[in-house]
């Protein structure tokens, strides 16, 4: 047990430092290659770095790297090799922008390594039901599993903060699930993971002083994605990020097809003190922001800590159903 | 923030308990007699897990649409 504190301590240290200290040297980095992009939710013409998954990937490969030297284990290997893998994908999206179809493929790919490593249980386990065994059916979950969370944090990553404060608060809670459910190597690299994200999310936050970028967001959700797979945590892991979910739902059942993102058209619009309020045109797709903004215009660090407090509820159901898994009726 | 999101967040939740049940206590326990190919059984159980998923969706839609409608009329 003591080296798996002392496992801990280390990792989340190297997982936040790293990061911490690094961010501000990539943000001199691409500004002065003038590799900047609009923030649109600004007033005056603010142009802002990009992207800042470099520096979340260099801290995830450190934290991971450490934590293998402690348990040299297939699972930690997979949650290295899929962060790595999530991350070329969301650079390549970075630099060209490709086609609405290209990263949910590319993800499901990523997601090799855990079936080659043999990182996975092939059975589903339901809080109080108990499990049930799906070998065939779980491979197919595996290869949906990365696609579907680097979606869903990249889909939510729309304001100032959101990403990053997002996947701090899920992983949080996921990690305190692992721990409940006594997975603790796994545990260990959710709190790499979240400290990763912690560390990003004070150059993210609002002011933004660092945009993630594709990579940014799917080398956190490619990470969140194995680490539910490899941890048999899948349905506590869906449950923390509820309200990501939500806003992929509600976007796809407004749409009802897969496009780029940059592809529809804005279903949010300024008031004249640029508070963000939903717009009049039928057409465009129903999102979480335009969800909370329906009723009343909000600036954007308002929506940002109603879309944290939305997170933090579904982290603490994650952590109820964590201690339901223990009870069978 | 209008109650209903986070109404909606908690009423997912409950679904997806309620589903993990159904799921382990009527589709998976489902077996037809030896002579019936066991990929029958498994497509059986399959088609099962995907209706319970479409009628999940369905209702969350229906909620979806209502709470957005009333958000914008209050």
């Amino acid at each position: 047990m003591e080296e798996k504190i002392i496992a801990a301590i280390i990792v989340s240290a190297i997982a936040f430092f790293s990061i911490y200290a690094f961010t501000p040297i990539l943000i001199k980095f691409l500004e002065k290659r003038n590799l900047t992009v609009k923030d649109v939710n600004k007033k005056d013409n603010v142009m802002i770095p990009r992207p800042g998954g470099i520096s979340i990937v260099i801290g995830l490969i450190a934290s991971e790297i450490a934590l293998y030297a402690f348990f040299p284990i297939s699972e930690i290997l997979a949650i290295l090799i899929v962060s790595i893998l999530g991350f070329s994908v969301g650079i390549v999206d970075d630099r060209k922008v490709m086609g609405g179809w290209f990263k949910p493929v590319a993800l499901a790919f990523c997601a090799a390594p855990i079936l080659l490593l043999g990182a996975y249980d092939s059975n589903l386990d339901f809080p109080l039901f108990g499990s049930v065994s799906i070998p065939s059916l779980y491979l197919a979950l595996v290869v949906f599993m990365i696609p579907i969370t680097g979606n869903t944090i990249n889909s939510i990553d729309v304001l100032n903060g959101v990403a990053s404060g997002f996947t701090t608060i899920a992983s949080f809670a996921l990690a305190i699930s692992l721990f409940i459910l006594q997975n603790y190597e796994i545990a260990i690299a959710c709190l790499a993971l979240a400290f990763t994200s912690l560390a990003f999310y004070k150059y993210h936050k609002f002011p933004s002083r660092i945009f993630p970028g594709d990579s940014g967001a799917l080398v956190l959700g490619a990470t969140y994605g194995v680490i539910a797979i490899v941890g048999h945590v899948e349905v506590i892991a869906a449950i923390a990020i509820l309200p990501a979910i939500v806003n992929s739902f509600l976007f796809l059942s407004s749409v009802k097809k897969i496009v780029e993102h940059r592809e529809i058209k804005n279903p949010t619009t300024h008031t004249d003190d640029f508070k963000l309020k939903s717009t009049d045109d039928k057409t465009t797709p129903i999102t979480l922001v335009r969800l909370i903004i329906a009723k009343k215009p909000l600036s954007e660090k308002q929506i940002c800590n109603e879309i944290f407090k939305l997170t933090t509820l579904s982290g603490v159901l994650a952590i109820i159903t964590a201690f339901m898994m223990g009870v069978e009726l | 923030m209008a109650a209903q999101i986070y109404g909606f967040i908690f009423a997912m939740w409950v679904l997806m308990l309620i589903g993990g049940g159904l799921m382990i206590y009527f589709v998976a326990p489902i077996s037809f007699p030896s002579n019936i190919d066991p990929i029958i059984t498994s497509g059986t159980k399959v088609f099962l897990a995907l209706l319970l998923i479409f009628i999940w969706v369905y209702t969350l839609t229906k909620v979806k649409n209502w709470i957005f409608s009333s958000q914008i009329k209050s």
